[in-house]
């Protein structure tokens, strides 16, 4: 993303400490604080005990910290009915989202490879109708979905979601793969045609190869699509398949009992470790799928 | 923005294709190949393409615009519990136009949707033209602003559920630092329980929106900004009359992404308020879904998701179409 280089285009100013500077600071780290609030909020309420909750606030610091909710949210804690913690729910996470992710990003590199580079007639009217995937609210197709989930004996089934999240990520992984090939060099694959090399050998020798970083956007992307999904996971879902964020909701939004915050804070950092885990190594990648998804080209 | 994207990675493209680039990867084939392998080689390039993108076609003709055309023809029966492919007109959005709960989802969607993508621009905005005065340390305050991204709206929702906890969190706080009177209970009121999720939505997004408007910032001429330096024209106003302007595609592309995220918004508000207290912050989204999984009222869930994708149209086919036109224009 261009935010990452020196900017030799933002415009010259003084970096001398005056007054206005000083507010600039003062502004951004007020901005920094808001969106760090509650992520210090979580991780202190989770080690506290419910007591030091209830005597203490939002940003007391915890006294005597333990671990005692971070493994009750993971082993023990109830969601709705079961009582067997987020783990289980976590490993439904993970058994959908890394084949899905592998999957469609394989898909979307051929087909973003076709329509960069092997145009025939009516390819710009197919990419355009592909497109409309990415806009549509899923509410408009779940409908028919559940029932065809049904029909193939895939309901409620890790494989069931893994088909939905492949077939609703095409559009995106095209798009991403698309845009990614068509800077590269129209001549260079056209040399290549010249010397006798087919479609697959082209893709196999040249576009391959190349696309190491686009294939990390694309991966980062589609996971954290995938895994922060909560539509899908809880209309297709069903008891067995259920994904992490279904969970926790169920966990968060449990009115019987006593509420254990504590617990309940864990169990939303461990739903988010993965996303916020591949955030903090491949930052750089995330804001480049975000700014690719949001720019269609 | 694109456009400095793809020099960029043109670039690094161009450099590690050199080496490759002086023995070519089809020489044996070329070597080897008979006229009548060749004649099939030529055949097999022009289907090959098609055929290795046609199920990609056939799966999105299926199961986006088929199953759009299905939930629209679900929206004309009378399906309750079991969908019933009996025809009977528009009586099921006569009876969603009649339902109560229905029109206070929508005005949620007008209250949530508009503040929604107001805060986020106005917070973006100001954050990126902030970070865009060569700030010590920009790497790391655009990486604190950005990480609620990668959180699902179910942490985000689980999180703000416990900050603005009434008794417990906010407000207790305020208690401690001496605010005796402080009294935040929006989360339980059903008047303000909405603006709730404006809170945590904004929180979750607009550090996004900030990334977009920095990048734009970023491949703003510099030497437009000079040359009204030159004129004297102090910064604000180079920033109100010149830069920002300049940003209108990353406005429609902020306001494009916006307004998608709010209407197809199920997760956060489901999180945060699970639509209560009572049906008070419901929105369509969650509407849809209760009529259609939990009250055995398909035909109504099926043309409350219709009335949703219309929405989405209105507000997306005017925005690509100005941004279409803004491009022919030369911008």
């Amino acid at each position: 993303m261009a935010a990452n280089q020196t900017s030799p285009t933002s415009p010259q100013f003084s970096t001398g400490l005056s007054l206005g500077r000083v507010l600039i600071y003062v502004l951004l780290i007020l901005c920094a604080l808001y969106y760090l609030a509650p992520l210090y909020v979580m991780l202190t309420t989770s080690v506290k005990s419910l007591d030091e909750i209830r005597s203490g606030n939002l940003l007391s610091i915890p006294l005597n910290p333990s671990t005692y909710a971070w493994s009750k949210a993971w082993g023990t804690a109830c969601t709705g009915v079961t009582c067997e913690g987020l783990a289980p729910y976590f490993w439904n996470s993970v058994k959908m989202a890394v084949p899905a992710v592998i999957i469609s990003s394989l898909i979307g590199s051929v087909n973003g490879y076709v329509l960069a580079h092997w145009k025939f007639r009516g390819s710009h009217i197919v990419f355009t109708a592909l497109m409309v995937g990415c806009f549509i609210p899923f509410q408009v197709v779940i409908l028919p979905m559940a029932r065809v989930l049904g029909m193939l004996n895939l309901a409620n089934t890790t494989s069931g979601l893994i088909l939905v999240h492949i077939i609703y990520g095409m559009a995106f992984t095209t798009l991403f793969f698309r845009n990614y090939y068509v800077s590269v060099p129209e001549e260079l694959v056209n040399a290549a045609r010249i010397d006798g090399a087919g479609f697959f050998m082209i893709y196999r020798r040249i576009i391959f190869p190349l696309s190491l970083p686009i294939f990390m956007v694309c991966f980062i992307w589609q996971f954290t699509q995938i895994w922060n999904d909560f539509l899908f996971g809880v209309v297709f879902g069903g008891s067995d398949a259920q994904p992490v964020t279904v969970a926790l909701n169920n966990l968060v939004n449990t009115s019987t009992g006593v509420t254990e915050y504590n617990v309940n804070m864990a169990s939303a950092i461990i739903a988010a470790l993965p996303t916020l885990g591949l955030y903090l190594v491949a930052g750089k990648y995330f804001v480049r799928g975000l700014t690719a998804g949001a720019v269609k080209g | 923005m694109s456009a400095l994207r793809t020099t960029n990675e043109a670039n690094t493209a161009s450099k590690v294709i050199k080496p490759s680039g002086t023995k070519p990867p089809s020489r044996t084939n070329a070597a080897t190949g008979k006229s009548t392998s060749s004649q099939f080689a030529a055949l097999a390039d022009i289907w090959l393409p098609r055929l290795v993108l046609s199920p990609t076609i056939i799966a999105s003709l299926i199961f986006v615009y088929g199953f759009i055309a299905l939930t629209a023809y679900l929206s004309l029966t009378e399906s309750r519990m079991m969908p019933n492919y009996e025809f009977a007109g528009f009586s099921q959005y006569a009876a969603l136009f009649e339902i109560d709960r229905w029109w206070v989802a929508a005005a949620n969607l007008g209250i949530f949707g508009g503040l929604f993508i107001l805060f986020c621009l106005i917070t973006g905005l100001l954050m990126a033209v902030l970070l865009d005065q060569k700030i010590r340390a920009e790497g790391a305050l655009r990486a604190i602003y950005l990480y609620p991204m990668a959180l699902s709206f179910i942490v985000t929702g689980a999180a703000w559920k416990w900050i603005l906890n009434p008794g417990l969190g906010l407000e207790k706080l305020m208690h401690d630092w001496g605010y005796k009177n402080f009294s935040f209970d929006w989360l339980v009121d059903s008047d303000m329980a909405i603006y709730t999720v404006v809170i945590a939505g904004v929180w979750q997004s607009s550090g996004f929106v900030m990334a977009l408007f920095l990048a734009g910032l970023r491949g703003v001429d510099d030497s437009i900004i000079k040359a009204a330096m030159v004129d004297g024209a102090s910064l604000p106003t180079i920033y109100r009359r010149i830069v920002i302007p300049s940003l209108r595609p990353v406005f429609f592309s902020v306001l494009l992404v916006l307004a998608h995220i709010a209407i197809k918004s199920f997760d956060l508000v489901m999180a945060l308020t699970a639509g209560g207290p009572g049906t008070s912050s419901d929105v369509p989204a969650i509407f849809m879904y209760q009529f259609s999984f939990t009250r055995g009222q398909l035909g109504l869930g099926a043309a409350s998701a219709m009335m949703m994708l219309a929405t989405v149209l209105a507000v997306l086919v005017p925005l690509m179409y100005m941004e279409t036109k803004g491009a022919a224009h030369g911008r």
